[in-house]
């Protein structure tokens, strides 16, 4: 079986997805079996942080693996990869939130007005919460089809969001290694959009 | 490594020890890379023997001190002193060591010593943060000769009743309980008396954010988050609250006095 049949199974969105939840499930397992670490709370939403990151890459990488390949099947699985990205940040959001903040809303806002970058993630998660709620099909209707798509490129705002969120974070430790390589994997993807709007 | 309990006051807190894992596998210390994992992955490469200390500036007896000779200028004492750490988490550790004072009135400082200089170890072979730029090296600390003196001010030389693991600061290293724990530098290789107050490595970086008291002071704020409350590591449950930080980490009592009449949001 070639691997664009092998897209077409059925199975494979399943297995996809199942893919996806995998650093979930670890993460959830490791939690209980209290292999964390020294400090668990800062751990998950570190991790989290990540995961949003990698499938972020993942999901915006569809459409130029599509035309690049010239394998159609891949939209079938894009927007439950970007459901994905809302699941992770939604997990990442609640760690925080959690964890950190005791779900004590007054501190939360006190620290989202104190350190910027956690209000440029919540921002992002903000954004990201319009595209879920608007991922159904009917959805493409209500809004009409341009409408819908306008709306839905507000997911290259969140990428641009979530390095800078990172960056920031990272920014007092003046550590940039890590977020250089996502800044340049979206960069690259987002260059890639770029560059073809212009050549039409 | 032999030692008797402490018995000055406000050294043995009663707060249970974190566990000795945690203490040895969460550490800062960037001299070996800035993740907290990096300094239990990298220090063993830390080469601690021999060892000497240099003793300069405004004192009657300087010169190079080897590490067998200055652990014999005090008595060994165990003490648990709370660890409260800038970036919002605590720990309670049991260290071995003895009073700074003591090697301080060894050494005889003149009348104009105003200031203790700390320099730390920075070999670019041997600790592989130091090849990069997160600060620049060696790393350097200060104390006010009245804060240096206080009883509480450690020079470690052990923890958990062993010698000092590498990742934690091998072989010697400063602890000043009431201060955030950046304030205790650690591989410690020049001891320098000075009239001027030293510009300490995270003044250098951000003059903004990290002053040269650097007390703990729940109500005075780091500018980019709350030193209200504060993570006390493996303790807590991931659910558990936060505890409130205290006032110099507990030690108001004993050290309250050196700061009488200070403005601490002025002398952060």
């Amino acid at each position: 079986m070639t691997v664009r049949a092998a897209l077409r199974h059925p199975a494979a969105w399943w297995a996809l997805l199942s893919l996806g939840l995998l650093p979930l499930a670890w993460l959830v397992l490791q939690t209980l079996q209290d292999q964390l670490g020294a400090n668990p709370a800062e751990a998950l939403i570190r991790a989290t942080g990540d995961w949003t990151l990698r499938s972020l890459c993942v999901v915006l990488a569809v459409s130029p693996l599509r035309t690049w390949l010239g394998w159609p099947e891949l939209l079938r699985f894009r927007r439950m990869l970007g459901l994905l990205v809302f699941a992770y940040a939604s997990v990442h959001l609640l760690c925080y939130a959690w964890f950190d903040m005791g779900f004590d809303l007054a501190d939360t806002l006190q620290d989202l007005f104190k350190r910027p970058f956690i209000w440029l993630g919540f921002s992002a998660f903000v954004i990201l919460l319009a595209l879920a709620a608007t991922s159904f099909n009917r959805a493409v209707r209500w809004l009409g089809g341009r409408r819908w798509q306008m709306l839905h490129r507000g997911v290259y705002a969140v990428a641009v969001l979530a390095v800078l969120h990172f960056w920031w974070m990272r920014a007092g430790k003046q550590d940039f290694a890590e977020v250089l390589v996502y800044a340049g994997v979206l960069a690259g993807l987002l260059g890639w959009r770029v560059w073809r709007g212009l050549r039409r | 490594l032999p030692f008797v309990p402490s018995n000055l006051p406000g050294a043995m807190t009663m707060d249970k020890p974190t566990t000795y894992k945690d203490a040895t596998t969460y550490n800062n210390f960037y001299e070996f890379g800035t993740d907290k994992a990096d300094p239990a992955k990298y220090a063993h490469t830390l080469s601690t023997q021999p060892w000497t200390v240099e003793i300069e500036g405004l004192v009657k007896k300087p010169g190079r001190y080897a590490l067998e000779d200055l652990m014999k200028w005090g008595d060994m004492q165990e003490r648990i002193y709370r660890l409260r750490c800038v970036e919002g988490w605590s720990m309670v550790i049991p260290w071995i060591g003895y009073s700074l004072s003591d090697l301080i009135r060894r050494v005889e400082p003149q009348p104009g010593a105003k200031f203790v200089e700390f320099v730390t170890q920075a070999d670019p072979k041997t600790m592989r943060g130091v090849r990069g730029g997160a600060l620049d090296w060696p790393y350097v600390e200060g104390l006010r000769m009245d804060e240096a003196m206080h009883p509480l001010s450690l020079l470690a030389f052990g923890m958990y009743g062993e010698i000092m693991p590498k990742q934690n600061g091998a072989p010697l290293r400063l602890v000043v309980p009431w201060k955030y724990g950046f304030k205790s530098a650690k591989s410690l290789v020049k001891i320098r008396f000075v009239d001027k107050q030293p510009l300490s490595s995270w003044e250098k970086a951000a003059p903004q954010e990290y002053g040269f008291y650097s007390n703990v002071n729940p109500l005075v704020d780091h500018p980019r988050w709350s030193q209200a409350t504060e993570r006390r590591i493996g303790e807590d449950g991931l659910l558990a609250k936060k505890r409130k930080t205290l006032m110099f980490n507990g030690y108001e009592p004993q050290v309250g006095q050196l700061y009488a009449g200070m403005d601490l949001k002025k002398f952060f």
